[in-house]
């Protein structure tokens, strides 16, 4: 079939890229420039620096493939990173990368795709997608370190068909081991990290830039008194011990926690506040058919966090989580991921939560 | 067997002559450094010189005042940098909205070391008014430049205009040619013009070689410091092959000028039609009268241009968005912007540029893949082009 294979300048896009062809595909890369820096050229390292696009560039080359930049810098912005930053000035903890998949790589670039006569986008992602009886099924990768299952949780049946995730079975050194074998100068290149338009790491100090704010104060989530200062909520995370500037020690003498994260006041209390075994979410997102009213599944709320078995109760845009056994560090925005074994079955956005 | 494919951007690159191919051969076979004083250097400095007559004969200009460059950008950067560091005591730059980034960025760049930068506007046929030159015109103007022909629109410039009024007003004019010469007769001697940047590869040349005409009487900073050749003003061994391609290059357009531009008229005139009438709601942009004849400029409503190209690459048609961009990231051409064109159109077109050796068949590769290449892409377009609510 016809395939447009994401090149993001990276060794794992690179690899599915060359497994598309060899699989007789009729492959043609494609760069995505997502983000933008003044002056109009191409932005941060992860999206499109002039060193990925070249890199890409020369996978495209190497595979002896047509190459194009497509500009989607507009859609990003909107979808993607004007989401994240609402979502972060509302003290709320959104997942990018699932934003970017949703709406940008298998939405935005799908649909052109589908409209320039192709049948799929292929990508470097860690997942697997199998032919169930009732339509694509989207799988957890063999590698479960490298496993982005999580941040595929929002893709929809007629998303999966036409998705291609040829690394799906394989342990990341052997990709870059074939990436060497192949002569694809990309295969030492070491893996991105974090979120791909914050090059530097610092997301509060991006945050800082564009959300700014006066900051609040940090309040004793049992007896409401007020326990200090912060400078902003969205440097603060549910879970987070240190750092928080508390001059008086609890009354208990116990370690306090961020347990609350809200536009401007930030609650803390002790470790067992932390503690959720409800966990309701709403825009829910099913990876093929919606769930049963109420099913067994397993849970995880972070890309690489450990699943929890619980009962999942969907009443249609309405989804609640009842864990077997407690969780911590559960914020709302975060995503809760339903698994059936290895089957994703879907994704809501965390609304709320409680003991 | 792979199909044949139409190459449609001769604006870009065309072929190497193969007379140029040989004489560069030649040159480059022979050990010896122009600047050398013994045989081998005497040989090498007689080919260099020898191509700089011819050059400086087909131009109607004097030997002295060809320079050789490495390319078309480098002798622009020469001739907007040259000419303004030159005169410091005088802040302006005129410089019209439609020029290659080869003049645009060192002009923008001279604007954030200090300069006054005055764009000239163009018409919605992408053509200046000499009118407005002068109008803006004056002696604290270091340099005026507009190009002789737009790589992207076509539109040929009134060049002997621009030229005689800066003339008047005392004040170095210089025009980039690269797109213009074998196609319309270019004239560097016409008064006024003070420098002129050809391109090698454009005309047949091999890339990595071009000239500035620059007149005697200018007076120019160099960019590149050194050994002093080329009048001091271009440091660097002077690329003997290349000269000698060039020279060939150079005699070839101009000595085949009216006969390439009748029959290439004609061939862009049938893809014109071909393409309007096949494509409906497809508009020409450029001067339908003054224009280079080989170029056909088609804005597509409702077709994003990459995509356009992407699908016509597939089947085997090989044309361009207009200018080629380093990093790929296509943005709306600054030429069609400075002719009023809206930036969604203006993202939506294409540049299909004929030369030496394109052919009818050519001609109808294109009109035969480009129907269903734009059904295809104004599908992909509906969703990028719809308004937001």
């Amino acid at each position: 079939m016809r395939v447009i294979a994401a090149l993001s300048g990276g060794v794992d896009s690179a690899v599915a890229a060359a497994r598309a062809v060899d699989a007789g595909h009729e492959v043609v890369g494609v760069h995505l420039a997502l983000a933008r820096v003044h002056g109009g050229g191409a932005g941060s390292r992860g999206c499109c620096t002039p060193e990925d696009a070249r890199d890409a560039r020369r996978v495209a080359d190497v595979l002896g493939v047509p190459y194009y930049v497509w500009d989607l810098a507009e859609e990003f912005e909107r979808d993607v990173l004007g989401n994240f930053i609402a979502e972060n000035a509302e003290g709320r903890t959104p997942n990018p990368c699932l934003r970017c998949n949703e709406s940008i790589k298998f939405a935005a670039v799908l649909d052109r795709a589908r409209a320039l006569g192709f049948e799929a986008v292929c990508t470097g992602h860690y997942a697997r997608i199998v032919d169930g009886a009732r339509g694509p099924e989207l799988h957890r990768a063999a590698d479960a370190e490298k496993d982005q299952s999580y941040v595929l949780a929002v893709l929809d049946a007629g998303q999966l068909e036409g998705a291609l995730f040829p690394l799906g079975g394989d342990r990341k050194v052997d990709v870059r081991r074939e990436a060497a074998q192949r002569g694809l100068l990309v295969a030492d290149k070491p893996d991105s990290h974090d979120i791909c338009f914050i090059p530097d790491g610092d997301t509060v100090g991006f945050l800082r830039e564009r959300i700014g704010g006066p900051g609040g104060d940090i309040v004793d989530a049992e007896t409401g008194a007020v326990l200090g200062h912060h400078d902003a909520p969205y440097a603060l995370t549910v879970g987070q011990r240190r750092g928080l500037g508390l001059d008086r020690p609890a009354a208990d003498g116990l370690p306090r926690f961020v347990v609350a994260v809200e536009p401007s006041r930030v609650l803390v209390g002790p470790q067992t506040l932390l503690s959720v075994s409800r966990i309701e979410a709403s825009g829910p997102r099913w990876c093929g058919p919606v769930p049963p009213a109420i099913s067994h599944v397993m849970v995880q709320v972070r890309a690489h966090g450990e699943p929890v078995p619980a009962t999942l109760e969907v009443a249609g845009d309405d989804v609640r989580a009842v864990l077997d056994e407690p969780m911590r560090g559960v914020a709302p925005g975060q995503a809760l991921v339903a698994y059936d074994g290895t089957r994703v079955v879907g994704s809501a956005t965390i609304e709320r939560s409680a003991a | 067997m792979t199909p044949q494919r139409a190459y449609l951007d001769h604006a870009a690159s065309t072929s190497l002559l193969p007379e140029a191919a040989e004489a560069w051969l030649e040159a480059a076979q022979r050990v010896g450094n122009p600047s050398s004083l013994h045989a081998a250097g005497r040989s090498a400095r007689r080919v260099v010189e020898e191509s700089r007559e011819s050059i400086a004969a087909d131009l109607g200009v004097r030997p002295s005042e060809i320079i050789f460059t490495a390319g078309g950008t480098e002798a622009d950067n020469l001739a907007v940098k040259g000419v303004a560091w030159a005169r410091p005591d005088r802040p302006r730059l005129l410089c019209s909205a439609i020029e290659h980034h080869a003049v645009l960025d060192p002009v923008a760049w001279l604007g954030e070391q200090g300069r006054v930068i005055d764009w000239i506007a163009v018409d919605d046929l992408g053509c200046v008014k000499p009118a407005d030159v002068e109008r803006l015109l004056g002696d604290d103007v270091a340099l005026c430049t507009v190009m002789w022909a737009n790589n992207e629109v076509g539109t040929v410039q009134p060049i002997a205009d621009i030229a005689a009024a800066c003339e008047r007003a005392g004040v170095p004019f210089h025009t980039d040619a690269v797109q213009a010469l074998g196609q319309v007769p270019v004239d560097a001697g016409l008064p006024g013009i003070t420098a002129l940047t050809l391109s090698g590869h454009k005309i047949g040349a091999p890339v990595g070689v071009g000239v500035l005409m620059l007149r005697r009487n200018a007076s120019v900073v160099p960019v590149l410091h050194g050994g002093g050749q080329e009048r001091d003003v271009r440091s660097g061994t002077v690329d003997a092959p290349s000269a000698a391609a060039m020279a060939v290059a150079v005699r070839h357009a101009v000595s085949t000028q009216q006969e390439s531009a009748q029959r290439l008229r004609l061939l862009s005139a049938r893809l014109a039609a071909g393409i309007l009438d096949r494509v409906p709601g497809a508009m020409l942009n450029g001067d339908p009268d003054e224009r280079l004849p080989g170029n056909v400029h088609v804005t597509f409503p409702g077709c994003e241009g990459d995509a356009l190209l992407m699908l016509l690459d597939a089947s085997g048609v090989e044309c361009s968005t207009g200018s080629a961009c380093t990093s790929g990231v296509p943005e709306p051409s600054h030429v069609l912007l400075a002719m009023g064109v809206d930036p969604m159109l203006a993202r939506s077109s294409l540049r299909f540029s004929l030369g030496r050796t394109s052919t009818q068949e050519d001609v109808d590769a294109v009109l035969a893949a480009l129907p269903p290449a734009v059904e295809r892409a104004s599908r992909a377009g509906a969703a990028r082009f719809r308004p937001r609510a």
